[in-house]
């Protein structure tokens, strides 16, 4: 009976949840919060998950996509993170979050077609379902997440926004917020800046 | 000083007869929040665009309508363009004939001016920032529907 009861509360209660995320998109992870796991398709065919990275210490995640000229701005600064944190624990994985009525240039096929083009050493995945944008509460292409694995499963949420103080020109970069968040992960010291904004595409919502 | 001078010329261009298409004006952020809190229209709208981004195109004429078309109304337009694309942002003005001040943004870091604009601002376009005589500020950073524009504006003309 009492079984019963918890199994018809916790039913009730999914049911309210996704009722209020239908009605109000959830905010999304701020500095401090646990960033839930995910499964989604990489352009490779398999499926890529946070938890199958053993020996990282941590995540840069990035929401970008192949259409956005701010991601495109950004694209090769985050090849060359890639380049320079997947070997120290802290892999770049990307996300394309596009809806492909509304953007078809962000396809599977279109992605695979760009990381071959511009040589991606890191996942580029894809979120059809638009769940994991929704859960870490991104807004735009590209918008950068710095995740520090505190354990098995726990991923903190460590820095948010900009990946530089110049996205539109790489030259003239004085201020490297993303590297800066990931340098001091490493270091076993919390950020300084945790969050900053830079301009982006919103996310082309079905 | 500067700043002095692009206020006088936004002054001249506001008195003068708007027919043909607006020069674009090379603004900082604190350049363009002298002329927008000094705004004497019943409302204030500042639309926040670019010309690579194609909700905030498709949204443009709405904007441009608001300004012709209703006197208690003052657009402003500001491209978060590349720095390097202000040349196609004067093509784009002209080639469209849009006839709202239009204005170019040239800050580096967009982080400096996006939480002054509103601490809700992603930094997603587009977003656009509505601002009453009282000033009081009104943000949304999403694409407007012709319709939804037109309640939205009443609704804080009221």
């Amino acid at each position: 009976m009492k079984r019963t009861f918890i199994l018809v509360a916790g039913v009730l209660s999914v049911v309210a949840l996704l009722f209020m995320n239908a009605t109000k998109p959830v905010p999304g992870y701020g500095i401090g919060d646990y960033a839930s796991d995910f499964e989604l398709p990489n352009i490779d065919g398999k499926s890529v998950s946070l938890s199958d990275y053993k020996n990282a210490k941590g995540f840069i995640v990035v929401f970008t996509c192949n259409t956005c000229p701010y991601a495109k701005a950004y694209e090769s600064r985050i090849i060359a993170l890639d380049k320079k944190y997947a070997s120290k624990g802290f892999p770049v994985i990307a996300i394309n979050p596009n809806d492909l009525v509304k953007q078809p240039g962000d396809s599977m096929d279109e992605m695979k077609k760009r990381a071959s083009a511009k040589g991606y050493s890191f996942p580029y995945l894809r979120d059809d379902s638009q769940a994991v944008a929704k859960a870490f509460g991104a807004t735009k292409t590209p918008h950068m997440y710095v995740l520090n694995k505190e354990a098995e499963g726990k991923y903190k949420v460590e820095f948010i926004g900009a990946i530089d103080n110049s996205p539109n020109d790489a030259g003239d970069v004085s201020e490297t917020y993303v590297e800066d968040a990931v340098d001091a992960l490493m270091q076993g010291k919390k950020p300084t800046i945790t969050e900053k904004r830079a301009i982006g595409c919103t996310i082309k919502w079905s | 000083m500067r700043s002095l001078l692009f206020v006088s010329i936004i002054f001249l261009f506001s008195f003068s007869n708007q027919v043909a298409a607006q020069k674009v004006q090379v603004f900082t952020f604190s350049d363009f929040q002298d002329i927008v809190l000094d705004g004497e229209s019943p409302l204030t709208v500042v639309n926040f665009w670019a010309t690579w981004c194609a909700p905030c195109i498709k949204e443009l004429p709405y904007f441009q309508s608001l300004d012709m078309e209703d006197d208690r109304i003052k657009v402003y337009l500001v491209s978060l363009d590349f720095k390097k694309q202000l040349e196609k942002v004067e093509k784009f003005v002209s080639d469209k004939e849009i006839k709202s001040e239009v204005l170019f943004m040239d800050e580096r870091d967009p982080d400096t001016y996006l939480g002054k604009v509103s601490p809700d601002w992603s930094g997603a376009i587009p977003a656009t920032l509505f601002i009453t005589d009282l000033g009081k500020k009104y943000f949304h950073e999403k694409a407007f529907s012709e319709e939804e524009l037109k309640s939205t504006v009443e609704k804080y003309l009221k």
